[in-house]
């Protein structure tokens, strides 16, 4: 039996008011299923940082069995060697000998922090949990599909949002705790700046609709003129390719692939992207794709379920216009 | 100051990989390999520091079978100054290597240690920061622009929602991501160059690393594949079958 610990990520809403991130759902989701596997030891979920109080207080209906909350100075920004600290002293507290986290950008960099202090094996970015407790994870850009046992006792998992279900946030019954004591913090470092890319459309990691480009679209004008308009149309979410990334037309954060983000929406659109391995990797498991491309051997159109051959120029405003039609 | 920056080697990303029919390993017959590209970017800031007169010696290391020495060479012929080979024919995990490369650090003075975010065939994205933490230092990840000043790095980091920039104590481990810089090709001379560079092998037992692993592969397998889709002709007709078929209008 394991004991396991969740750490959340915090997501800050257009009120003001703080919210666990949805891939974090996800994560509790797979660390339940991990626990049914070593036979059914507690799950527990631990948020740290700014509003991570008001976070825990809205999960009082989650199926895990205590919601754990630390917040301080010494954590109001994420640093890694600081939040790992903070974790392994809960977890040494709560008993737990395995910790589950988000693939998120931070959850990436935190989970092997925590694993080192650990000594703990690390399963990065499953996508699923097998009956006898090994655990599913895509290695080459997905070309493969590894099964993998962690050896070691203690155990470090990050999970891959779009691979599971978030976990329900009503119907259980969770005691929600201040953490007290985390001992002594290394600091090693701070923040001193942010660029964030402020956006009104909704979260590329877990948007229902995403509309992504590519090189072909050229520029960052005419992500504005091609692809924010589809895009709004269908109420969902940018994305890119890395070469429209490199080359300026988006923000880094947009970047769908092996080495970006990971999504797997009910509707993703190509534009101008012609479906190299290491973007498939970040959208082949998208339920319905449509690629615009005017390359009729281009390999995007090997994963679309609709492929349309054509100038992306002409068809995307013309399909917008027509979804618009549709849409009234 | 000498920096540190770790190598592995890895299939060709333009390589689709194949799995043994027994599920138990990668095809490797007739494999193109080639050094992780997140490690190439970190090979070319290393360069680039010295360049600028910020470090005086970049030194590059890798863990693998006497063929990661064409590895270990391109990075030399990039123009980095000498390499350290582990060598080391078994299972390596995220874990081992980076127990193995505390040692190597261990072994000399390297303020700055610089290697990618993940490497391409395992695509784990640990190691530097295991490396970190086992070395007792500061850690910045998936970075796209360092600079080095007065005892820190700041480092511009790649994140969910943006860009964050850190200001980290020396000594630090860096990871790269895609947009820290473009690395440059090895030139002739380079490559010339390179075969006479000093390279020094190693051997776990030489560092007192013990070869265990924390992670076991149970299986490989293919994923499944996607249903063939169609084309179709024309904006009515893809619009008329989002509608109708995928009901996702
Ligand atoms: C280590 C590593 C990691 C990587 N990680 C990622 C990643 O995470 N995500 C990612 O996306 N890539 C990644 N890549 C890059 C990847 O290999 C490709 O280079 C990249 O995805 C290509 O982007 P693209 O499809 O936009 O550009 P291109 O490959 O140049 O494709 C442009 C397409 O547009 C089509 N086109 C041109 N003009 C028009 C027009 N007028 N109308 C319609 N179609 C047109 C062309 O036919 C072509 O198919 C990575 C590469 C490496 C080495």
């Amino acid at each position: 039996m394991s004991t396991i610990v969740v750490v959340g990520d915090i997501a800050s809403q257009p009120d003001g008011s703080t919210m666990i991130s949805k891939s974090s759902l996800c994560a509790i989701q797979a660390a339940g299923e991990f626990a049914a596997t070593t036979g059914g030891g507690a799950v527990h979920l631990l948020l740290i940082g700014q509003g991570a109080h008001s976070a825990a207080a809205r999960l009082s209906g989650s199926t895990v069995a205590k919601v754990y909350w630390y917040d301080a100075p010494a954590v109001a920004r994420y640093r890694a060697p600081t939040y790992a600290s903070v974790v392994v002293a809960a977890m040494k507290q709560i008993g737990a000998d395995t910790l589950f986290c988000g693939a998120s950008s931070t959850g990436k960099d935190l989970a092997p922090c925590v694993a080192a202090l650990l000594d703990a094996g690390q399963a990065s970015d499953i996508i699923g949990v097998n009956p006898d407790g090994t655990l599913r994870r895509p290695m080459y850009a997905g070309d493969v599909i590894a099964d993998v046992e962690i050896t070691t006792a203690a155990k470090v998992v990050t999970v891959r949002a779009s691979a599971f279900a978030p976990a329900p946030t009503s119907g259980g019954a969770a005691l929600v705790e201040e953490l007290l004591s985390v001992g002594e913090l290394p600091e090693r470092g701070e923040v001193v700046g942010y660029e964030l890319s402020a956006s009104e459309r909704p979260e590329l990691s877990s948007a229902a609709v995403v509309v992504s480009g590519g090189r072909a679209v050229g520029s960052a004008e005419n992500f504005e003129k091609v692809i924010y308009p589809l895009a709004d149309v269908l109420g969902a979410a940018v994305g890119a390719s890395r070469a429209a990334v490199d080359s300026g037309y988006a923000p880094n954060d947009w970047q769908v692939g092996q080495t970006g983000k990971v999504v797997a929406p009910q509707l993703y659109v190509a534009v101008g992207i012609s479906g190299a391995i290491q973007h498939l990797a970040g959208m082949k498991d998208s339920k319905v794709i449509v690629a615009i491309n005017k390359d009729p051997e281009a390999p995007i159109f090997e994963v679309a379920t609709y492929g349309l051959v054509a100038d992306l120029f002409e068809a995307t405003p013309a399909l917008t216009t027509a979804i618009q039609g549709v849409k009234g | 100051m000498k920096i540190l920056v770790p190598i592995k080697r890895v299939p060709d990303y333009a390589v689709k990989v194949k799995v043994a029919a027994d599920g138990s390993r990668i095809e490797t017959d007739g494999i193109k390999w080639i050094a992780n590209p997140f490690d190439e970017i970190a090979v070319e800031e290393a360069l680039r520091l010295k360049e600028a007169g910020v470090a005086t010696e970049v030194v590059v290391v890798t863990i693998g079978p006497e063929a990661a020495e064409q590895q270990l060479r391109y990075g030399m012929a990039m123009g980095a100054d000498s390499g350290l080979h582990v060598v080391f024919n078994d299972e390596l995990d995220s874990d081992l290597a980076s127990r193995v490369l505390a040692a190597v650090a261990s072994r000399g003075d390297y303020p700055l240690i610089i290697l990618g975010k993940q490497s391409i065939d395992s695509d784990a994205n640990q190691t530097g920061q295991l490396l970190a933490m086992r070395l007792n230092r500061s850690i910045a990840t998936f970075a796209s622009r360092l600079t080095v000043e007065g005892g820190a790095a700041v480092v511009t980091r790649e994140v969910d929602g943006g860009l964050e920039t850190v200001r980290i104590p020396l000594p630090a481990v860096v990871t790269t991501d895609l947009r820290l810089n473009e690395p440059r090709y090895a030139s002739l001379p380079g490559i010339m160059k390179a075969k006479k560079k000093p390279v020094e092998q190693l051997t776990l037992e030489q560092l007192s690393v013990s070869p265990t692993t924390a992670v076991r592969i149970r299986r490989l397998s293919l994923p499944p594949k996607r249903g063939a889709g169609r084309k179709v002709a024309d904006v009515a007709e893809l619009v008329r079958v989002l509608q109708e078929e995928a009901k996702v209008l």
